[in-house]
């Protein structure tokens, strides 16, 4: 009789352990599957493909950059665009008429001109003047961004596959697979992903604008939140009575931190917007919003650490006739700090893949300049993934995918933040 | 095991005179339910005063009366006169007294820093030291007449919660007696510890009974007798009876009072 009921709670224990194991693994796989998907969709952002041309400089060109009168040395597009036909006939030879012009164009960024046009400015403000016109070459060997079109053709030929993409005529592909034939194309790290900001045109698409949205958009809603929420849970758990008054303020801030991410919109929207006059679609007002979003969650978390602190402490410093708020401060503050910063990196967190509140405020619109201050109009990772994902073109999914991995990485980041500062204050108070 | 040679080397009369701690008729309140009633003793001027008597009698709760820690209790309520040295309790500034009184707890508290830090906080806070210099040798001092100088001298960086708990105990002692107080109540000091470390305390609260004025409480018998000049027996919140602890555990006047000594209620 009791062998038999040992042996069935060993068989029960055993269950359950399987039961976990199983869970586990399940919870494994997916996040396996989940990160295959994502970075399988986000690969192809991270590389592009560049063509390389030797682009001649017209004559009076040349002779403005080497007198050095940086003014002059400007071009027009129409210009830049003239000496980018010139290259590709060079390289591709073919007619002059304005068809096979056209064609030759539209293998490249519809932005090719405009980097063109750029670069050149660059070299006329930079560097000319120390140089001496004889080292000014008369054509130089630049880089540029394939048309979406050509860039999907590449990719598709060297997987081996062939696809009729109705974009490119018979005439285009022969012309990339004669480019590719000469060595002139390269697949290169698409750094422009990293240093530019939102575009119509999915090559010169970046992240920039929207990395410094949400980074602004972060340090205001700590900056905020954090103080406000760890001063409230101070009050609220060492100093406030316990009375009608301060249980209702309790039942709130417990409430408030379960609303519904857009309410905090609407609210950012009728008060910041409307009322207070901030700007729209600023870093500023966003986080003001996300701050008003994740206070609650830093009050309710900073209030538990305070009171995991033991009681003993704060008699220990009282009965040394420390003051009331000198024990708060001196003990049982810093004792609390790792589970507060706990608290209020996952509320960081949080409000960092947060969206909702923030399509309410504006922060949606496509702006292609990064923020210089948090006044300026701007975007966030979440939002940005957002606008990218619903593009028809794929090759604004893939830039989606590798938002997603960026806004990943710093989730990543801010935990392993989180685990850090804990692990030097835990050595801080072993010392 | 030395016991303080309490009744020969100065007339017990003589200590009477001056009473350090007096009350009379104080009442304490935890928000309706009275935990004291009407509570008068009297402790005397450097002695040790054990206060005896069973679970929940409002030992703990007096004793928290003298340094006013019963007023960051919420709801608690005291009434009646407590003087030291003539002076009420109660128009006192409780931080300023606080500094007066030492306190040393049932559970083992010190700071979660380091051995150092934890003395030399009070030291800090009410600046009684003009320079690092003073700070160390009063950490110093402390430490040597908490009997722990020897056993962390050489660690005093490192944390206070690495230490054992009648270390720990110790180390609460030092922290208390750095600010030079004129009083040092404990309230089971030594209720978590082993014979060992028990022993080494009840030498140290009769080392220090010499500069000191002590109130102890303490479920022990054999503790009260051993540490003890005078003996407060409280029951249901009530002062039953008080006196020298001679009298008290070999002539008890009530019967209350033998009944709980010998065991038979409590
Ligand atoms: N913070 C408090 N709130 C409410 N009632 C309390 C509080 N502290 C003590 N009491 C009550 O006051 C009475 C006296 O408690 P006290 O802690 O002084 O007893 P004690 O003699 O120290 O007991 P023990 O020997 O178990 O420590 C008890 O009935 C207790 O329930
Ligand atoms: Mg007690």
């Amino acid at each position: 009789m009791k062998e038999s009921r040992l042996r069935r709670r060993y068989r029960a224990e055993r269950r359950y352990r399987f039961y976990g194991k199983a869970a586990i693994a399940f919870a494994v796989c997916f996040l396996f599957f989940f990160f295959v998907a994502i970075v399988s969709r986000a690969l192809p952002a991270f590389s592009q493909h560049e063509v390389l041309l030797r682009v001649a400089l017209p004559d009076n060109l040349l002779k403005n950059l080497s007198t050095a009168e940086g003014e002059d040395a400007n071009i027009s597009e129409g210009a830049a665009r003239r000496m980018l036909d010139a290259a590709l006939a060079q390289e591709l030879g073919g007619g002059g008429s304005a068809h096979e012009r056209r064609a030759r164009r539209a293998l490249l960024t519809p932005l090719a001109a405009l980097d063109l046009k750029r670069r050149v400015e660059n070299l006329s403000a930079s560097s000319v003047s120390s140089l001496s016109p004889s080292l000014l070459l008369p054509s130089w060997s630049l880089s540029f961004a394939l048309s979406s079109s050509s860039e999907r053709f590449l990719r598709a030929q060297s997987g081996g596959e062939q696809v009729a993409d109705p974009a490119l005529s018979d005439m285009q592909r022969d012309m990339l697979t004669a480019l590719d034939a000469k060595g002139l194309v390269a697949k290169r790290f698409n750094l422009a992903f990293f240093t530019r900001s939102d575009s119509r045109v999915p090559s010169a698409a970046g992240i920039r604008g929207a990395l410094l949205g949400s980074l602004w958009a972060l340090l205001i809603a700590f900056l905020l939140a954090f103080p406000l929420g760890v001063l409230t849970a101070v009050h609220l758990e060492e100093f406030a009575p316990r009375n009608r008054l301060s249980a209702l303020i309790e039942v709130a801030i417990y409430n408030l931190a379960a609303v519904p991410s857009i309410v905090f919109g609407l609210l950012g929207l009728v008060v910041f917007l409307n009322w207070w006059q901030l700007p729209r679609s600023a870093p500023l007002t966003g986080g003001m919003v996300l701050a008003l979003m994740t206070l609650p969650i830093v009050v309710v978390t900073a209030r538990s650490a305070l009171k995991a602190v033991p009681e003993g402490i704060r008699n220990a410093g009282l009965a040394l006739g420390a003051s009331h708020s000198q024990t708060v401060l001196h003990h049982v503050l810093p004792q609390a700090m790792p589970g507060i910063l706990t608290g209020a990196i996952i509320g960081m967190a949080r409000a960092l893949g947060e969206t909702a509140p923030l399509l309410m405020i504006g922060m949606v619109a496509f702006i292609a300049q990064a923020p210089a201050t948090p006044l300026d109009p701007a975007t966030t990772l979440p939002v940005q993934i957002f606008l990218w994902a619903d593009h028809p073109d794929p090759a604004f999914s893939s830039r989606a995918a590798a938002a997603i991995l960026v806004m990943l990485c710093f989730l990543v980041a801010m935990n392993a933040a989180a685990v850090l500062l804990r692990q030097a204050f835990e050595r801080k108070r072993q010392r | 095991m030395t016991t303080p040679d309490k009744h020969t080397d100065k007339p017990a009369a003589a200590k009477r005179q001056r009473a350090k701690i007096r009350a009379r008729a104080v009442n304490v309140y935890y928000g309706d339910k009275q935990a004291l009633f009407q509570v008068a003793l009297e402790v005397p001027h450097k002695q040790v005063t054990a206060l005896i008597g069973p679970s929940g009698c409002g030992k703990s709760t007096f004793l928290r009366c003298i340094n006013r820690m019963n007023d960051v209790i919420e709801g608690c309520r005291v009434e009646g006169e407590l003087t030291i040295d003539g002076e009420n309790v109660a128009t006192l500034d409780p931080v300023a007294l606080r500094a007066r009184i030492g306190m040393v707890f049932q559970k083992p508290n010190p700071f979660p820093k380091s051995i150092y830090d934890n003395v030399a906080y009070g030291v800090r806070i009410h600046a009684l030291a003009q320079n690092r210099k003073e700070t160390d040798e009063i950490v110093r001092q402390s430490l040597a007449r908490a009997g722990l100088e020897q056993e962390v001298a050489s660690r005093l960086n490192d944390s206070a919660t690495a230490l054992s708990g009648g270390q720990q105990q110790r180390l609460c002692i030092a922290r208390a007696i750095a600010l030079q107080p004129d009083i040092i109540l404990m309230d089971e000091p030594c209720s978590s510890l082993d014979p060992i470390a028990t022993a080494r305390i009840e030498n140290l609260i009769a080392e220090l009974s010499q500069n000191y004025t002590i109130v102890i409480v303490t479920h022990s018998m054999q503790q009260a007798a051993r540490v003890s000049h005078r003996t407060v027996f409280f029951h249901l919140g009530r002062v039953v009876e008080s006196g020298e602890t001679t009298q008290i555990f070999t002539t008890p006047r009530r019967k209350q009072t033998e009944r709980y000594i010998t065991g038979r209620i409590g």
